[in-house]
């Protein structure tokens, strides 16, 4: 266990940019991102929720694939080269980071994603406790622990300091290359500081959300609700939940013509737009509760069927936060409890 | 100021209506009346036609400058086509102007058929104006540059 | 808010309507949900609080489909929506049955949370009956309070007045939010030089994360294939590749509702990045306000738009280099 005052943070990033690309939540006109660091850039530690998840760093939401050049008479293909800079994510939160593990089945069982896999390989994540949670948050629901983020590297903020532990080889290697700015510290401080939370999280009031009847076995059940009918009319249909969720995967791949030349890229999809999947022949989801739908048996049912269990949510709450209509995977859970109730 | 700077070519495109602006640079030609040739001119049946997309897009892929010339208002070959392009392209123009874009960029000229004087000295002063704008950076796509 | 509920039961009982389109309770104090009730014992959930901030127009273009009138809840500013609606013939007026609901400016949960405010456990003071001066939030981290006015939605304080434009009858008091001006801050970024605007606009709309929440909110966008949603247009609707394509979206979807948008301000509202997209609109109304006259959109059902409509003594696109 090391540690290092929260003054000295500076210093800290410094030494890490100065060899690798360092992302960490920056503060751009009112609103708290991840994005890369520099020397002007206004950090922002405290913000306990970025608005986006920290999935772009492994998943941008637009990605070359290859370029397609026309010189004269000649054509020549410049395929996308993968990432091959090392780069530290700093300040992700223990739900961000299963988010990650979630995509990791997606992306990195065969056939591999190779875009995605070099990010993975050379990508270290350093992630913080979360010092004061938050009424959207409900991690725990998803086996997730908020004072013990499984990453590279975990950090807490206690008083004046940041404590550091690595947990894995680059959580090491990283620690290695930063020594000489951390110092030796002791793990009592830790200890009260991941009681505080878990007492704060017990409070929280969704911790205690209950996801039984939702696993692969419901899938006939719970897809011929008649409760999905209610629940979907709110619902604009914009995309909102799935680009702000660190879970959702979805992309579509579009070429765009630049005069001499053709790019292939790749960009995030919503299953919520009406041209989510569509074909030749037309769109197998007609209609807005068959889209609302979907997205949450993915999340609650599909996913889980095809990953021993493993729910596709990881209970962040950025949903929660940002629906235009105040729709959630909360109240779709909800809704099906109170089943045998008014609704 | 004159042409110096030979390395920037600056792109203009020319959205001519085909009854009065598009024959008003007909006649410049057939007047041998010169303008540059980095005015790219597309033919459109009224200057009501022009959508303010392709304004964007133009700047998009490429254009440094994208001036719009119709018949005078009140001599439409439709009637009143003009008289809604003028006020689209007035409010489209504002925007542009208020998200930082120099207003040199853009131009209205309304152009009769029997004007060709006035086609070509209208392309020399705006590609002049380009010039002195220098690129357009505020408002292309880097894919389209590239 | 029980007048309102007795009146819908009462209308939903004797057959004037067959379902009514409000809010119901959520299970946080700041997120109610746009929601359809159809029994008196669903409407044991319908809530209206300072938290109500949607504009329920738009939902009236699904409704008016549906079999039946709809008792909708419509704001004083959602009602110029309704009445553009009704214009464009996008909502059946006979399909509706409106209740004007009283209101005391809406709350930006936003707002209250960048002042630091977390855990909420619950709020007082956003009652429909309060005061509406302070707001009491009981957080896991203490008590905290917060001035009303500080946490109002950006909108609220440029109200365009309380009266309703367009209802069958009214049900609760308002009180007066405005404290600002309308053109304030669109005034003070046509002052800036080119390149301050520039710098200014990138800033906003490099956060732009092309989730269409705007578009999908706004009642004046209700085209049933939106231009962006199509394969063959080059900018994309989801992605973000360049900054290009975060200027080109908003430039040409306020163009689109131009002389049409009513300035409800759902658009910065829903925005998860908190971009004032109203900006963009609100600099159309002032040019149209200025060189074509004062028009607002929704007023009444009559006028013609200002870009369906032309004099012969428009200005000329040139005074936009001319003005200050």
């Amino acid at each position: 266990m090391y540690k290092i005052a929260k003054k000295d943070l500076s210093a800290l990033f410094h030494l890490i940019a100065d060899s690798q690309e360092l992302y960490l939540p920056v503060k751009t006109a009112g609103q708290t991102n991840f994005a890369a660091w520099t020397e002007d850039a206004e950090v922002d530690l405290d913000t306990l929720k970025t608005v986006k998840s920290a999935k772009d760093a492994f998943f941008p939401q637009s990605e070359g694939l290859y370029t397609v050049k026309k010189e004269g008479k000649k054509m020549s293909v410049e395929p996308q080269t993968l990432k091959e800079q090392d780069f530290v994510v700093f300040g992700m939160k223990a739900c961000d980071v299963k988010g990650i593990e979630v995509l990791d089945n997606v992306f990195l069982t065969d056939p591999v994603d190779t875009f995605y896999a070099a990010r993975r390989d050379h990508g270290t994540i350093v992630a913080m406790a979360c010092h004061e949670p938050e009424e959207t948050c409900f991690c725990k629901v998803f086996g997730v622990d908020a004072a013990q983020p499984a990453s590279d590297v975990a950090v807490w903020t206690v008083g004046e300091d940041l404590f550091w532990k690595a947990l894995t080889e680059k959580g090491e290697t990283l620690t290695a290359a930063v020594k000489e700015l951390l110092s030796d510290a002791d793990e009592a401080a830790v200890e009260a500081e991941k009681e505080a939370i878990h007492k704060i999280v017990e409070k929280l009031p969704y911790m205690n959300l209950s996801l039984e009847g939702w696993n692969g076995d419901a899938l006939t059940e719970k897809f011929d609700s008649p409760i999905w009918e209610e629940l979907y009319k709110p619902c604009l249909a914009c995309g909102t939940c799935t680009f702000v969720c660190p879970t959702c995967q979805c992309y579509d791949i579009k070429d765009y013509t630049a005069g001499n030349s053709v790019s292939r890229y790749r960009c995030w999809d919503s299953c919520m737009y009406s041209d989510f999947t569509m074909m030749a022949h037309g769109n197998n989801r007609t209609s807005q509760m068959q889209r609302f739908r979907q997205r949450f048996m993915h999340k609650l049912v599909y996913y889980p069927a095809n990953n021993d269990g493993m729910y596709s949510c990881v209970g962040c709450g950025r949903c929660v936060e940002k629906c235009p209509s105040a729709l959630n995977i909360v109240k779709v859970v909800k809704a099906f409890q109170n089943q045998g109730g008014e609704k | 100021m004159s042409l110096e700077n030979k390395e920037f070519k600056p792109k203009i495109v020319a959205f001519c209506c085909n009854w009065c602006s598009y024959a008003g640079a007909d006649l410049a030609g057939s007047s041998r009346l010169s303008y540059p040739a980095d005015v790219k001119i597309i033919r459109v049946p009224c200057s009501c036609r022009v959508n303010p997309m392709f304004i964007l897009r133009a700047f998009e892929k490429g254009a440094d400058g994208v001036i719009m010339c119709g018949c005078h208002p009140g001599d439409c070959h439709y009637s009143t086509g003009n008289y809604y392009a003028r006020r689209r392209m007035t409010l489209l123009f504002s925007m542009l102007d208020y998200i930082g874009v120099e207003n040199g960029r853009t131009r209205v000229e309304w152009v009769s058929a029997a004007e060709g004087v006035k086609f070509s000295e209208t392309m020399n002063s705006f590609v002049e104006k380009i010039y002195s704008l220098g690129e357009n950076v505020r408002l292309g796509d880097l894919r389209c540059k590239k | 808010m029980q007048e309102v509920v007795n009146r819908a039961k009462e209308l939903l009982a004797d057959g004037t309507v067959a379902r009514v389109l409000g809010w119901k309770a959520g299970d946080l104090p700041y997120n109610p949900e746009p929601a359809y009730f159809e029994t008196a014992e669903a409407l044991e959930d319908f809530v209206y609080n300072g938290f109500c901030g949607a504009n329920l127009s738009k939902y009236m273009i699904e409704a008016s489909k549906l079999e039946g009138k709809t008792l909708v809840c419509l704001k004083p500013c959602d009602t110029y929506s309704f009445n553009q609606l009704i214009k464009e013939h996008r909502v059946d007026r006979d399909k509706a049955y409106i209740i004007g609901v009283g209101c005391k400016g809406k709350l930006d949960i936003e707002r209250i949370k960048k002042q630091g405010i977390k855990g909420i456990e619950s709020i007082e003071g956003a009652e429909i009956t309060d005061a509406a001066d302070t707001l009491k939030v009981h957080t896991i981290y203490g008590e905290k309070t917060c001035a009303y006015a500080d946490a109002m939605l950006e909108r609220c304080h440029v109200c365009k007045g309380k009266d309703h434009m367009i209802y069958d009858e009214l049900i609760g008091e308002s009180k007066e939010t405005k404290d600002g001006e309308r053109f304030d801050e669109v005034a003070r970024i046509e002052a800036m030089s080119p390149e301050e605007k520039f710098a200014f606009f990138q800033s906003e709309l490099s956060k732009c994360i092309r989730c269409n929440a705007c578009r999908n909110a706004c009642p004046a966008c209700s085209c049933r294939k939106c231009v962006f949603d199509s394969n063959k247009f080059d900018s994309s609707q989801k992605a973000n590749v360049d900054t290009f394509e975060e200027k080109m979206f908003h430039i040409i979807r306020a163009f689109h509702v131009a002389g049409r948008c009513t300035d409800c301000g759902e658009c910065s509202r829903v925005c998860p990045q908190g971009i004032p997209l109203h900006l963009f609109n609100r600099k159309f109304i002032k040019d149209i306000d200025e060189l074509y006259g004062e028009y607002q959109a929704g007023e009444d059902t009559e006028s013609k738009a200002p870009l369906t409509n032309y004099t012969f003594e428009d200005a000329e696109p040139s005074i936009v280099g001319k003005r200050g």
